[in-house]
């Protein structure tokens, strides 16, 4: 089986590996800090899958994974301040960042 | 599979780990540093040469120092009294668990796929030859971010503007009578 | 009588007959109308009644003419107008009519005779009315009520058909109601209207059963129907054939019932019990109603019916006078009950009327008694005998009514003879007229009509062929007649004063109809003698001649004198013992001293009143109470038992309505609420519960579209 593993391979189960990782702490962890540090690693696995694949994919002159993956890390950027800005709100107004004392949704 | 991908795998896997279990919040900041540093270097291994030094920049350089930051306005560094972990942390295990194993299964199961795919009588060990590293400059990034990508970049760019203006209106100080 | 050989079957109608429909006709639309108009509008309503009934006059004058003109020229007249009414639709009887009800008018003698009277007396009585309620207060009602009854009375007469005759005959019935019930706030006024309406209803009950067996024999009601009629031959002789029950024939029985009706309209005994207290209506009423028309129905129908009647006997004269001996052998078992029937109320009447007090009710027993004298000589003598005193005794009883009216409008309301007295002095005019009307009522010979018309009667009498006993009771009524009439004038206008105000003449308006009815009080006489038989004839349609031969009959004259001794017997006595000095009010009658047990008697009208309260009455009272028992007990409880268990459905239905549906209904939200309260269990409000469902559920998700792919 390990004869078997391309390169590819493993960088793709690399990337499940750190994905999953990065789900469980998402999961898992109380502080909402923590479940986004989780997202970021789990985009971050997808980047890698982006880029693997494109390196071991056809045609990988058309530069598509690669623009893919900058554009995916540029979003993560983004979207890190904004969450990371709604972190600090949700502090603000309930005093805490323990995700299971926050649940005013609660039905 | 060279060494060098197999060091890197620990590395980032390690720093992963590292991220979502230790106690202290600053420290979990700090190894997930560890683990963008390591995809960034597996990105340079995988000849992405813009992709891992945009890691570096981007990740590393302001998404790790937002979340440092985060922490300290939050004030994360203190440890809660129930534990770090949710009381139901079993369920989001599982759920990860299960997430890794239909991945793992999908990657396994494609394999002679790819295999196939890649080049027909090529060995495991010859990458390089059936995988010839690709020519990336960065005029043609360029080239291809102006040319066939400029509409996702210019929405990119919109994204960017809309998500700052975003963020500092909502980590802004509410006025005092608007309480 | 065969009609078939004296009367010409007519084609067409003439004119006058086309339009006898207008008789009775324009004084029931006079009461339509002035039953729209209000209280105040007495002029008014007076002179609609009025101006109808001279129209109505007019054309039974007309229509009198003719019929004159017609016999005259040998050509006996008998219309009739007939159409159909309403479709039965089923073969009845022997007759091969298809089953359709018919009505229709006739114009013969018989109904141009009484028309003229009817509309003629009923006018005289409409002028007298004028001044007699001048201060009445409901004026218009009454002479609504009277044009309706002048109206119902002219179609009494004019129907061709039995049903029509029915209709017009109880709303004769329905107007007397009304009119003795006119002042109603008096409760005695109120129960005599019951009383006239509920007895005269018995007898219709038989005579509505007459009307339905005679349809359902004959298969039409109409009288004349150019040989289709029911009482011409062809449905006689079918009738004949018919037997019913007890021996009588289908024609006989008929004719029973149809008396039946007859008799209570016409108050005969045992039926005469209204009459008396119908008095206490108003005078105007009694003279019409009570003395000249309505009770003449019950004589009229049974002249209208007379075939019916007769049918079976063999040639059965219409009068004496004309050739003996054509009264022949035996007579139908109707007739015969007429007569007796006829005979005793004449008596039996007259006896009562010697013992009473109120003016108007010795006028009303004497009314009951002259009845009788009217069937008495329908039954023995035919219709001309009958009639002929039903023509004079229109005329002097109303006369006497009225002029018992003006004594009493004089007395101002004083009715008892016993503190009336000496009015001769005070009211001439009264007097005379009251004088004249009592010598015809008692047949004073020669000059009065009532002499040649009761002389009629009693020579029928005479030569009844079934029995003598009929003549000995009528000759003994002229002799009470004779005696109480006098008992009253004496007590009304000789003697001296023993009223309380003194008394006035009456006005014109109120003494001219008087002088008019006295006038043919005398006259008519004159077309009944046997020397000129020319009412017998024209009723007959044979030709006439005056002849002193008739005088010559055998035993004529002897009759005449006989009756001529009895009157002045009876006056004799009636004078002897009231003459002279009537006794004050305190002091008992003569009579009463003379025969006490027999005054008692007679005062109490013979105890048929209390006979009846004892029988019919407490009768009705226990079955009227006994059905209201069961109304309440077993009715009702039916209805509240059914009402009860309705009343336990609903309440079993509001049961389960409340607890089942409203209770089901009500648990069910219930158990939504609390199922919804654990499905909203799943919005824990923590976002990491949320993220691993979404995890869970893309890890499912791409594990099946991964095998499915696979595969």
């Amino acid at each position: 089986m390990i004869g078997q593993i391309t390169p590819l391979i493993g960088y793709l189960l690399v990337a499940a590996l750190v994905f999953s990782i990065g789900l469980a702490g998402a999961l898992t962890r109380r502080n909402a800090i923590l479940v986004l540090i989780g997202i970021e690693l789990m985009l971050n696995a997808a980047n890698l899958n982006l880029i693997a694949l494109w390196r071991y994919g056809p045609h990988p002159e058309l530069l598509t994974g690669m623009i893919f993956a900058i554009f995916s890390i540029a979003v993560a950027a983004a979207e890190a301040a904004v969450g990371l800005g709604l972190v600090i709100q949700v502090h603000r107004h309930a005093r805490t960042t323990d995700l299971d004392a926050i649940n005013r949704m609660k039905g | 599979m060279s060494l060098i991908f197999y060091l890197l795998a620990v590395l980032t896997v390690a720093g992963g780990l590292a991220a979502v279990l230790l106690k202290n919040t600053v420290h979990c900041a700090l190894a997930l540093t560890v683990a963008f540093a390591g995809l960034a270097l597996l990105f340079l291994n995988l000849d992405a040469q813009f992709a891992g030094f945009a890691q570096i920049l981007v990740y590393i350089g302001a998404v790790a120092i937002l979340v440092v930051f985060a922490i300290l306005l939050t004030k994360g560094s203190e440890t809660p009294q129930g534990g770090v972990f949710s009381r139901s942390w079993l369920v989001g295990i599982a759920a990860a668990a299960a997430v890794f194993a239909v991945l793992g299964w999908a990657v396994v199961a494609s394999a002679p796929r790819l295999l196939g795919a890649a080049a027909p009588a090529a060995s495991a060990n010859s990458t390089t030859a059936a995988n010839p590293a690709p020519a990336v400059t960065v005029e043609q990034i360029g080239r291809a971010l102006a040319g066939r990508y400029v509409l996702p970049l210019e929405i990119v760019a919109v994204l960017l503007t809309v998500a700052l203006i975003g963020a500092v209106i909502v980590a802004m100080h509410e006025k005092e009578e608007a309480k | 009588m065969q009609d078939a050989v004296l009367f010409t079957p007519q084609l067409k109608a003439s004119p006058i007959a086309e339009i006898l429909w207008l008789i009775p006709a324009l004084p029931v639309a006079a009461a339509a109308v002035t039953a729209l108009l209000g209280r105040s509008r007495r002029k008014t309503s007076a002179t609609l009644a009025m101006v109808s009934l001279s129209f109505s006059l007019l054309l039974s004058l007309l229509a009198f003419a003719h019929v004159v003109s017609g016999w005259a020229h040998g050509a006996a007249v008998r219309e009739t107008v007939n159409f159909t009414w309403m479709q039965v639709g089923m073969q009845v009887g022997t007759q091969s009519g298809a089953g359709s009800v018919d009505l229709g008018w006739v114009l013969d003698p018989l109904s141009a005779v009484m028309l003229v009277m009817v509309s003629f007396v009923s006018l005289l009585i409409f002028i007298y009315s004028i001044g007699y309620m001048a201060h009445e207060g409901n004026f218009t009602r009454f002479f609504c009520f009277l044009s309706l009854f002048a109206g119902a009375m002219l179609g009494v007469v004019a129907a061709n058909s039995l049903l029509l005759l029915f209709i017009c005959w109880e709303l004769v019935g329905l107007t007397s109601y009304l009119l003795i019930g006119f002042w109603y706030e008096r409760p005695a006024a109120v129960a005599a209207a019951k009383k006239a309406f509920l007895t005269t209803r018995m007898g219709d009950v038989f005579f509505l059963l007459g009307i339905v067996w005679l349809f359902a024999q004959t298969g039409t009601l109409l009288f004349y129907n150019h040989g289709a009629g029911s009482i011409e031959p062809t449905a006689l002789a079918g009738l004949l054939a018919a037997p019913a029950a007890l021996g009588l024939t289908a024609a006989g029985a008929i004719g029973l019932l149809i008396f039946c009706g007859a008799a209570g309209k016409s108050g005969q005994f045992p039926l005469h019990v209204w009459l008396p207290d119908a008095m206490e209506g108003p005078t105007p009423v009694s003279a019409l109603i009570h003395a000249a028309t309505m009770v003449a129905a019950g004589v009229f129908l049974i002249a209208r019916v007379y075939p019916l009647m007769a049918a079976g006997a063999p040639l059965l004269a219409t009068g004496v006078l004309t050739q003996a001996g054509r009264l022949a052998a035996g007579t139908t078992t109707a007739l015969t009950v007429v007569t007796w029937v006829g005979a005793f109320t004449a008596v039996f009447a007259a006896l009562i009327a010697v013992a009473q007090n109120d003016i108007k009710r010795i006028l009303a027993y004497s009314t009951i008694s002259q009845l009788g004298y009217m069937m008495a000589g329908l039954g023995m003598g035919g219709v001309a005998v009958g009639l002929f005193h039903l023509i004079t005794h229109a005329f002097f009883k109303a006369l006497l009514f009225m002029g018992a009216g003006s004594v009493i409008h004089g007395c101002h309301g004083e009715q008892d003879v016993r503190r009336m007295g000496g009015l001769r002095s005070d009211m001439p005019l009264t007097f005379l007229t009251y004088a004249i009307g009592m010598l015809a009522l008692c047949g004073f010979p020669l000059l009065f009509s009532g002499f040649w018309s009761k002389d009629g009667i009693l020579e029928a009498a005479r030569h009844w062929s079934v029995a003598r006993t009929p003549f000995y009771m009528l000759v003994l009524g002229v002799l009470l007649t004779a005696f109480y009439m006098t008992r009253q004038v004496a007590y009304v206008f000789f003697g001296y004063w023993r009223g309380s105000k003194s008394a006035q003449e009456s006005p014109a308006v109120m003494t001219a109809p008087l002088g008019i009815l006295a006038f043919f009080a005398m006259a008519l006489g004159l077309i009944g003698t046997p020397a000129w038989p020319w009412f017998r004839a024209f009723l007959d349609g044979r030709a006439v001649g005056f002849m002193w031969r008739g005088f010559m009959e055998p035993g004529l004259l002897t009759l005449m004198a006989v009756s001529a001794a009895v009157v002045f017997l009876g006056l004799g006595l009636g004078w002897r013992f009231y003459g002279g000095q009537a006794p004050r009010p305190e002091e008992p009658d003569i009579l009463e001293k003379t025969v006490p047990w027999a005054w008692a008697g007679l005062r109490g009208r013979l105890y048929v009143d209390e006979f009846y309260g004892v029988t019919v009455v407490a009768f009705y009272r226990w079955w009227a109470r006994a059905a209201d028992w069961l109304d309440r007990r077993l009715w009702g409880g039916v209805v509240a038992g059914v009402a009860s268990l309705f009343g336990r459905w609903a309440g079993l239905s509001r049961f389960l309505d409340t607890n089942v549906v409203d209770g089901g209904f009500d648990k069910g939200c219930e158990e939504l609420g609390v199922g919804g309260g654990l499905l909203a269990r799943v919005q824990t409000g923590r976002v990491q519960t949320y993220l691993r469902i979404l995890a869970g559920a893309v890890a499912a998700l791409a594990a099946i579209l991964i095998w499915s792919s696979r595969s």
